[in-house]
């Protein structure tokens, strides 16, 4: 039988080369035909520390890890335990280990998943520049029977700024690694290669072209693990669309950059990750009430203070949905998986520019820093950032209140449009005011603006991805709510209970603020068993989605912190005890 | 309104209808009369000026003038201006607000302001008080004035703005005061003109919480009357004063800090790279 799901991991402490192993072994495998997800997970060290990445491979998409791991391949068992947790094993997996690494940990030996040693760096000796790292990969591929086109196109796609010898020195270790593999073959399905060509992005530049693509020009930002490479993928590509990155001081200055920016006419954006995003929350205020449009991508690690920085919990949806003091009418998104991370951002850009406000956009480490290999991904070509902007004539209310609750906008440089934006409640005109009239009217404006928006692209609705599978919504009776990088969690569980008669919804809410309450009750049906599934301890969205009134009295919550990824084993477990 | 050309514009043709909140014989009226002078004899667009300010009294002061005004949060005005002429180098951007403002709670981007060197004029209306909270201590107050918050004085040596504004970077550093509003006008037409960041700090005394400044006009000395470029010949002068020299203590043609504008690509061209 050939196997057409299966996964990856692959560790090794600083300088035995585990990333750049998976980033080659992803390629070749996508030039294999397959669909594939690798998530990289890495101590605390700046150079030299420990890491690991995880991969997932198979013939449909996919955004999600599985249960256990088919195969192990350690360069080294240096700080192991670290990752220990994150690399399910059990009596099926397959651990390759260099046999210089010593005695398999007692950890992993109890895990009773079969152990081979294999003598890496001796074999590397034998090629000139040969590295272990592409012995141990050679071995991967001739379990895994890749073609040496797929391996060839992989290492130069991967190495090939580095140049030939390089190059070289790693296809001759990958084949020796091969050659000298007696290991037993793990027959995966033979795939056709795609007549589409699909795209391998990680979930950082998903998020930062689905900025550039709805029209941000400006960022300013402040360097953070792990939106940093949110950043730096835009900040060469935006300076050749005629756009800038400008580096901030501090968090306090990039938000207030963007709102000068922005307040200038251009449409703006910054990235951040939770504590930013807390030294930001004034100026989310101040754009909220000067109405001037913007966006926030925010990458969550572990928290809350300084947390785990360098992995995924979903525990920032509290302070995006209610960080703000005063009552701040705002938007909340949130991708869904790394494909979806394009949209999601091109849409929180547009709807910030429509309705002249803070779309804050919540990713994670897991989608941000994972690299996949999916289809070509949806760009909605009209979701393009268009402000309303003033007619250029005198008398002109910056504030002015409309039957949408958003006014027209003058940009400085018009000539008869003069005013003065305001964190200070203000009059239509703009001028400070402290009078109850125009507080009430001025903050019903903001929020009706917010709340009567169609949220509707072509008439489809887009605030959530609702799965059922092959049941009719109606005879679906298990619902399944969840948000962001969990979505692909639930729906894998979801699936495997289908598959054993479950009659299983998938609610996956992208839009979360405004919550569209009624599009959700109706979602839920008369679901008799309805669970809230997220990665944070707070149990977040099930106390929103409670606070609104938009779950059954019933509803279950099954809510953990991070930063190990929900499984979906974990899932079916906790669906399974409640039926 | 703005149906005259550039030309015709008079200074009161700067100012918005809107009252200031100030005290009667607030040291901030000169400024705000002063810069209506300075657009007007540059001959400056209205609608080309973007004048940014944060909280505080003297921070109320874009709205009080007939161009596009950011009236934003407590520190960040700096912020706010930077990103506005990163994003729109066409304009005119001015900044302004208090010691506080602008010293204490923004002193971070006081600094980086200073060392970016972006083209933009700041002015810190300095009257070494908190006024809109009623008269606390503020980073240029005596470190013996008593006041409610700090009974016995701050205890807390005073900040030297110009020292500070040299050697983080700026590349135009002047002194002036409400009590010459002439002088003053002079300074921000220099200031707007010049290429890279601007500090102004004008002496501007508060009636209401530190009387005692009505004796300033007596202390106020021109004793920067010749400005230098040499970093080190400015910084002697600055600590050689007591704090009460005016003029334009400190002007170099150092390198502006400028957005690059490739735009060599277009937006579809992006995913070209993504494709297997």
């Amino acid at each position: 039988m050939s196997e057409s799901y299966f996964s990856v991991a692959i560790t090794g402490s600083g300088g035995t080369g585990a990333v750049t192993t998976g980033l080659i072994f992803l390629e070749a495998m996508a030039h294999q035909g397959y669909y594939g997800f690798m998530i990289r997970s890495a101590g605390p060290q700046i150079r030299g520390g420990e890491s690991a990445v995880m991969l997932n491979f198979s013939s449909y998409e996919l955004h999600s890890t599985n249960d256990h791991f088919d195969y192990l391949l350690a360069f080294d068992w240096f700080n192991i335990e670290r990752f220990i947790d994150e690399i399910p094993l059990n009596n099926h997996s397959q651990v390759i280990y260099d046999a210089k690494a010593g005695e398999v940990p007692k950890a992993l030996q109890h895990t009773q998943a079969n152990f081979t040693a294999i003598d890496l760096q001796k074999e590397a000796k034998v090629v000139t520049d040969g590295r272990a790292n592409m012995i141990g990969l050679g071995i991967l591929c001739q379990t895994f029977e890749i073609s040496e086109a797929s391996i060839t196109h992989a290492v130069n796609k991967v190495l090939g700024k580095k140049g030939e010898k390089v190059t070289k020195a790693a296809i001759d270790g990958i084949t020796a690694g091969m050659n000298n593999s007696n290991l037993e073959k793990y027959p995966i399905a033979k795939l056709s290669v795609p007549s589409v060509k699909r795209w391998s992005i990680s979930g950082n530049e998903a998020c930062g072209l689905g900025a550039l693509t709805a029209g941000v020009k400006f960022v300013a930002a402040y360097p953070i693990t792990p939106a940093t490479e949110v950043l730096e993928w835009m900040s060469p590509r935006l300076e050749k669309l005629g756009g800038n990155l400008l580096q901030a001081e501090d968090e306090l200055a990039s938000i207030n950059m963007i709102i000068g920016a922005s307040f200038g006419g251009v449409p703006s954006l910054t990235a951040t990750s939770g504590p930013g995003l807390s030294l930001m929350m004034e100026g989310l205020g101040l754009a909220v009430t000067s109405e001037t449009p913007l966006v926030v991508i925010n990458v969550m690690r572990g928290g809350p203070s300084t947390g785990i920085p360098t992995k995924s919990e979903q525990s920032d949806l509290n302070i995006a949905l209610y960080g703000f003091h005063g009552d701040a009418p705002h938007l909340v998104l949130a991708p869904l998986n790394i494909a979806d991370s394009v949209f999601t951002t091109q849409w929180a850009c547009y709807l910030a520019e429509q309705l002249q406000t803070v779309a804050i956009v919540l990713s994670d480490q897991s989608l941000g820093q994972s690299r996949a290999v999916i289809n070509e991904p949806l760009i909605h070509t009209q979701l393009e950032s268009k402000r309303l902007i003033a007619a250029n004539e005198d008398n002109y209310l910056r504030y002015q209140l409309t039957e949408s609750g958003v006014s027209p906008m003058s940009i400085p440089g018009m000539e008869n449009t003069m005013y003065t934006a305001d964190g200070l409640e203000h009059n239509p005109q703009g001028t400070p005011s402290s009078m109850s009239h125009d507080h009430l009217t001025q903050m019903n404006k903001r929020q009706n603006k917010i709340e009567k928006f169609n949220y509707q692209i072509d008439g489809e609705d887009y605030w959530s991805n609702i799965e059922t599978g092959n049941y009719d919504i109606k005879d679906t009776n298990i619902c399944l709510i969840t948000w962001g990088s969990a979505s692909a969690m639930v729906e894998v569980a979801a699936q495997r209970l289908r598959s054993r008669g479950k009659a299983v919804k998938t609610i996956a809410i992208r839009l979360i603020m405004p919550l569209q309450k009624e599009a959700l009750i109706k979602a839920i049906g008369d679901s008799h068993l309805v669970m809230v599934i997220e990665q944070n301890q707070g149990k977040q969205l099930f106390q929103y989605l409670h606070a609104n009134q938009a779950l059954p009295g019933n509803t279950l919550s099954y809510a953990r912190p991070g930063p190990l990824p929900l499984r979906p084993g974990e899932i079916m477990t906790q669906v399974g005890e409640n039926l | 309104m703005s149906t005259e050309s550039p030309t015709d514009l008079k200074p009161k043709n700067y100012k918005s209808d809107i009252k200031p909140v100030w005290c009667p014989g607030c040291g901030h009226f000169a400024v705000l009369s002063a810069l209506t002078k300075s657009l007007a004899y540059l001959k400056i667009p209205k609608h080309d000026v973007g004048f940014v300010s944060g909280i505080g009294c003297s921070s109320r002061i874009p709205a009080y003038f007939d161009t596009y005004g950011f009236h934003g949060v407590h520190g960040r005005g700096l912020a706010v201006a930077s990103g506005l002429k990163a994003a729109r180098p066409d304009l005119t951007v001015i900044a302004a607000g208090g010691d506080g403002d602008g010293f204490s709670i923004g002193g971070n981007h006081f600094l980086h302001a200073c060392r970016r060197n972006m083209d933009i004029l700041y002015i810190v209306m300095d009257n070494q008080v908190y006024g809109m909270t009623k008269g606390q201590a503020s980073p240029t107050s005596d470190p013996q004035w008593p006041n409610k918050l700090t009974p016995h004085g701050s205890g807390i040596r005073p900040f030297n703005p110009l020292a500070i504004a040299l050697s983080s970077g700026a590349s135009f550093i002047a002194r002036a005061f409400s009590g010459d509003p002439s002088g003053m006008s002079k300074i921000f037409v220099e200031a707007i003109e010049h290429e890279g960041f601007a500090f102004v700090q004008v002496l501007s005394p508060c009636k209401t919480f530190c009387p005692e400044q009505s004796e300033w006009k007596h202390q106020v000395k021109e004793v920067f009357s010749e400005t230098t470029n040499d970093s080190v010949l400015a910084a002697q002068r600055i600590h050689s004063d007591n704090g009460m020299g005016k003029g334009i203590v400190y002007q170099s043609n150092k390198p502006v800090y400028r957005c690059t504008y490739d735009a060599s690509i277009q937006r579809k061209d992006l995913i070209k790279e993504f494709t297997l």
